[in-house]
């Protein structure tokens, strides 16, 4: 069975969806990246979809899944690269992918990722601190 | 309406579904839908090929190229031998399914194509005919 690549980069995991979906490609590459997540620690996940020219409502819910699933397991997902004739047909599907955060290309997604990573670092460093001087 | 063209596939396994999706957008092309149009209608096909495949195991479906007046536009008839479904109503209703989905598919495919409509009967099998104009 084909299979969409996960690759790891420092903190982060990449996948880049570079082929026609279909269901049971799409529930592999959610059961593959969680337990991804879980092996790695990865913090954040960058999903690049400027290849995918459809997707439907069964795709866009593991598109959501994912990034609760990783949200659970400490990791951040963001979506980058949507066609816009995607987003059109995604809305008026009635699928919004609230909860999914979403760039533009692969560069700004790479960007939000290691602002939320940083931004998670120094927060838990005060609370560490608040812990000390206390 | 006249028919320009017409073809079967069809969808009996969940691969079958993109030699499927790539044909319709050939023939969207063909006629020159632009792209938004062709992503729409494309998702609709997919959302109608998955409730077969789900429901009723499979079945075919019909590809047309059609034309009324000056527009032309595509029309899916999708055929199966399912069980049918009792209440049409019910499951064109935002939310509804009877599945684990999140039951956006036939109201959301209703929502995406230009005509949409819907035959079934228990134990016989429903058919599901939808029409995408080129500039609608």
């Amino acid at each position: 069975m084909e299979k969409i690549p996960i690759l790891k980069m420092g903190k982060l995991l990449l996948v880049t969806i570079q082929v026609d979906l279909y269901d049971r490609l799409a529930e592999a590459l959610e059961a593959d990246l969680v337990q991804m997540i879980n092996k790695t620690g990865a913090e954040g996940v960058l999903i690049d979809i400027s290849a995918v020219s459809i997707i439907d409502s069964f795709m866009g819910r593991i598109i959501g899944n994912i990034a609760t699933m990783s949200k659970i397991l400490d990791a951040e997902t963001v979506v980058v690269g949507m066609q816009p004739a995607v987003a059109i047909t995604l809305i008026e599907l009635g699928l919004p992918l609230t909860g999914v955060l979403s760039a533009l290309d692969v560069e700004k997604g790479m960007l939000l990722l290691q602002q939320k990573i940083i931004l998670k670092e120094t927060t838990s460093l005060t609370d560490e601190d608040d812990g000390n001087t206390e | 309406m006249v028919t320009l063209n017409k073809e079967t596939m069809s969808v009996m396994r969940e691969i079958d579904v993109i030699p499927f999706r790539n044909r319709i957008k050939e023939m969207a092309v063909k006629i020159g839908m632009g792209l938004v149009n062709q992503t729409k209608l494309i998702t609709a096909a997919s959302e109608l090929a998955r409730n077969m495949l789900k429901y009723a195991k499979g079945g075919k479906v019909f590809i047309e190229v059609i034309s009324k007046g000056r527009e032309n536009g595509i029309r899916l008839v999708f055929k199966d031998t399912g069980p049918g479904i009792p209440d049409i109503k019910m499951a064109m209703q935002d939310g509804f399914s009877t599945g684990k989905s999140l039951g956006l598919g036939l109201p959301g495919t209703k929502r995406l194509v230009s005509e949409f409509h819907i035959e079934s009967e228990i134990g016989k099998g429903t058919t599901v005919t939808v029409i995408k104009w080129k500039n609608g």
